[in-house]
């Protein structure tokens, strides 16, 4: 057989077509809202953002320190053991530049754009990271392995809410003391020469 | 995991809200497009029918579930039929009470082995009774857009 | 391992456009329609029907599996409906193959289908609750963070530029333009690409996929009725799926471990020892075109952070040594996601059976493979064929 010995279905409209009403259409609008509940982890989690502070839960066998925190460890299958603070600082693993919203419409001219980034945190385990926006930063000058911090909200502002930290910035040079620099260099992070090629 | 590891102390128990903000449209497809079309142009209903299979479909399809083969061809059954099932419904979508109850019936339409499940008009719900003969009831053709709407319901036929 | 051989026999497909007048169940039946034809069997013949479709929040249609059945043929047959996210149109012939192979049945129709046309005001929208509802909805994301957050992480890793992985999306437009059901093939440059509107850096417009709709269907049968059928069978000798953790901020976001343990799995049972040897012609997943490189490497055709130099190279060309994405893919062919995968399946398919026109491959290959990948870029699907 051969496609081209068929003739193929699918009869393609334009946008058009449904506006001047070439073709008959019906609309449905669903109500679809949901209240989650946040579980034992994950609200223990909101409850310390509230408060200033990251938790995460560590699991014995494996020894991993884990962000989000969560019950039970997916790789040991087993209960996780308990509870740990770790810092509000970390690495740039990866980030992006967004000039689109959720539903794919553009940011206007005056919308700054979005600088979502996965960020390992210090205190977790290597590789550890979470999806959060940087800030108070050009993206030109951002780099994967740059240090950050995180920048909450006041105290009474917070409401128990991943957006109680509004973003991480860059933690300034003379600031910059990884207590993991060194252990990451160690971990096969690329080399300083391909590090400048992510730039945009 | 042992029984002694069960979790037992737990934080305050909270939720978080949110939604998926999308809606839709929908094309009525190929026949769907020669049903609703029909219905708004000339107010009457299209079938289908598969002569190998036997079966006359109402709504139409583009094609015979049965057999697979393609159905083009579009014949004008009318708008009578009879009522095959019905329900009474007393509440409304969110749980409230209706002012009056209503009737929603799965109508066969006369010479097809389809049906079109609307409301019935005009018919009290004490009176009715499966095998009952309806009508469709269409808005006037001004006001006719080309969808299920198109049709008030069913309710006793004209003479 | 006590299974039994299993071929492909049939295919077909509808074109893949943005926005369809036909209902997903009319895409469905016209694409099932066209398999059996082309193997000269009738619905009467079929046994099963197995079914592949990605969110009903696409179609705007709960429970979609039941909606289409009658457009897959399934009506009053065993049928079952699976769903792996991107990674759907793969593993549809793999749910196909288990109804075989077990010797449940000789003939399954394997039917994929997508109609993200109904879902605005984009079908990105629908996408929103794949994110974890507590600690990332609340950011707004959109689906392509996390693919642009993937991409830059694995140009940094290896020193890739966007301008290395714009080849790849050049090359498959340009390869659908052979492809009779292609919504978007086009001859374009790499500067093109790099010129088109930045969606989120590093991903601009030309280094995506479009929304589509669409649909696909192949006809699998047992060895004893497919040798009856055809003289070209097309066997499915590997099968390989697998699932990685959906704390995808935790994973190492520039190698697709789940693609490779995934294909390990289908090597294993293909007898592949050298995949990079072994495989004549590939159809990795690409709906952006970093995740063909990515794909390529974690299906072990090459090594790590190899992919782009391969690609600038030519290798990867239709008439390179090892094709990749001939039919032109996901960036050039369209992405109505598990039609996709299964259109993917049927190139391949085509490939080796030396059917696929202007987009045969040279050389006679002989051995092919297919993969996707979905889910929140945690599922890997994997399927070798040969003939």
């Amino acid at each position: 057989m051969k496609l081209e010995d068929y003739e193929l279905g699918g009869t393609h409209l334009r946008s058009s077509d449904f506006e001047k009403g070439k073709v008959l259409t019906t609309a449905w609008q669903p109500n679809l809202a949901y209240a989650w509940d946040n579980g034992v982890a994950i609200g223990r989690y909101l409850a310390e953002l509230k408060e200033g502070r990251i938790v995460a839960r560590v699991c014995h066998s494996c020894n991993r320190i884990m962000i989000p925190p969560r019950m039970f460890c997916e790789l040991c299958f087993k209960p996780t053991d308990e509870w740990r603070y770790v810092k509000d600082t970390g690495t740039v693993n990866t980030f992006s530049v967004a000039h689109v919203n959720w539903d794919a419409s553009r940011r206007g001219p005056k919308e700054p754009p979005l600088i979502p980034a996965v960020i390992e945190i210090d205190g977790a385990s290597p590789g550890m990271g979470i999806l959060h926006m940087l800030g108070g930063v050009s993206p030109n000058g951002i780099t994967v392995g740059m240090r950050v911090e995180a920048v909450w909200k006041k105290p009474g502002e917070r409401t128990g809410a991943i957006t109680d930290i509004l973003y991480f910035k860059p933690i300034r040079a003379a600031a910059a003391k990884s207590p993991r620099a060194a252990g990451k260099a160690k971990a096969g992070r690329k080399p300083a020469a391909t590090r400048a090629r992510s730039k945009r | 995991m042992s029984i002694s590891e069960k979790i037992t102390k737990t934080t305050t128990p909270t939720y978080w809200e949110g939604e998926i903000p999308v809606n839709y449209i929908y094309t009525f497809g190929l026949a769907g497009e020669a049903f609703f079309r029909a219905i708004k142009d000339k107010g009457t209903f299209l079938a289908t029918r598969c002569e190998e299979c036997e079966v006359t479909f109402v709504p139409p399809k583009a094609y015979c579930d049965r057999c697979f083969e393609k159905l083009e061809k579009y014949v004008d059954v009318g708008t009578t039929g009879y009522v095959e099932t019905y329900t009474v419904t007393f509440r409304n979508m969110d749980g409230s009470a209706k002012k009056l109850p209503r009737i929603l019936a799965m109508v066969r339409i006369d010479g097809t082995d389809g049906g079109i499940i609307h409301y019935l008009q005009g018919i009290p719900f004490d009176e009715v009774a499966i095998g009952m003969p309806v009508q469709a009831i269409l808005k006037p053709k001004a006001e006719r857009v080309g969808g299920i709407e198109d049709i008030v319901g069913f309710g006793p036929p004209k003479r | 391992m006590g299974m039994r051989k299993v071929a492909i026999v049939g295919a077909g497909i509808t074109k893949f456009v943005r926005r369809a007048q036909e209902t997903g169940k009319e895409l469905s039946w016209q694409a099932s329609k066209m398999a059996l034809d082309s193997c000269g069997l009738t619905l009467d013949d079929v046994e099963a029907v197995t079914l592949g479709t990605a969110p009903d929040a696409f179609d705007g249609v709960h429970m979609k599996g039941e909606y289409l059945a009658d457009g897959a043929g399934a009506f009053r047959k065993p049928y079952m409906r699976h769903y792996v996210g991107g990674g759907t149109g793969v593993f549809s012939p793999i749910h196909g193959w288990f109804h075989v192979a077990s010797g449940l049945a000789d003939i399954v129709l394997v039917v994929a289908e997508e109609k993200m046309s109904s879902c605005h005001p984009h079908p990105q929208g629908a996408f929103l609750t794949i994110f974890d509802h507590t600690t990332e909805q609340p950011l707004k994301p959109t689906l392509i963070w996390i693919f642009a957050l993937e991409m830059n992480r694995y140009m940094s890793t290896y020193g890739i530029t966007k301008a290395d992985i714009a080849r790849v999306s050049v090359k498959n437009k340009g390869n659908a333009l052979d492809h009779p059901s292609a919504q978007v093939a086009e001859k374009i440059t790499v500067e093109d690409v790099l010129n088109s509107e930045t969606l989120c850096w590093p991903v601009n417009r030309l280094d995506i996929s479009p929304a589509s709709d669409g649909a696909a269907a192949v006809v699998l049968a047992s060895e004893r009725v497919a040798r009856r059928l055809t003289d070209k069978p097309v066997w499915i000798d590997g099968v390989g799926f697998s699932i990685d953790t959906a704390y995808w901020a935790t994973r190492d976001l520039s190698y697709p471990r789940y693609v490779e343990t995934a294909a390990r799995m289908a090597y294993d049972m293909a007898g592949i020892k050298e995949p990079h040897k072994e495989i004549h012609v590939a159809e990795p997943y690409d709906p952006f075109d970093y995740k063909e490189l990515h794909h390529m490497e974690g299906l072990m055709l090459c090594p790590r952070g190899e992919a782009a130099r391969l690609t600038a190279e030519g290798y990867t060309a239709r008439d390179g040594n090892l094709p990749i994405c001939p039919s032109g893919g996901a960036l050039g062919v369209g992405n109505p996601i598990a039609a996709t995968g299964l259109m993917k399946i049927i190139e391949i398919f085509l490939q080796l059976r030396g059917e696929a026109g202007k987009r045969q491959v040279p050389g006679r290959p002989r051995c092919g493979l297919a993969q996707a990948w979905g889910d929140l870029m945690q599922m890997g699907t994997v399927v070798v064929m040969r003939i």
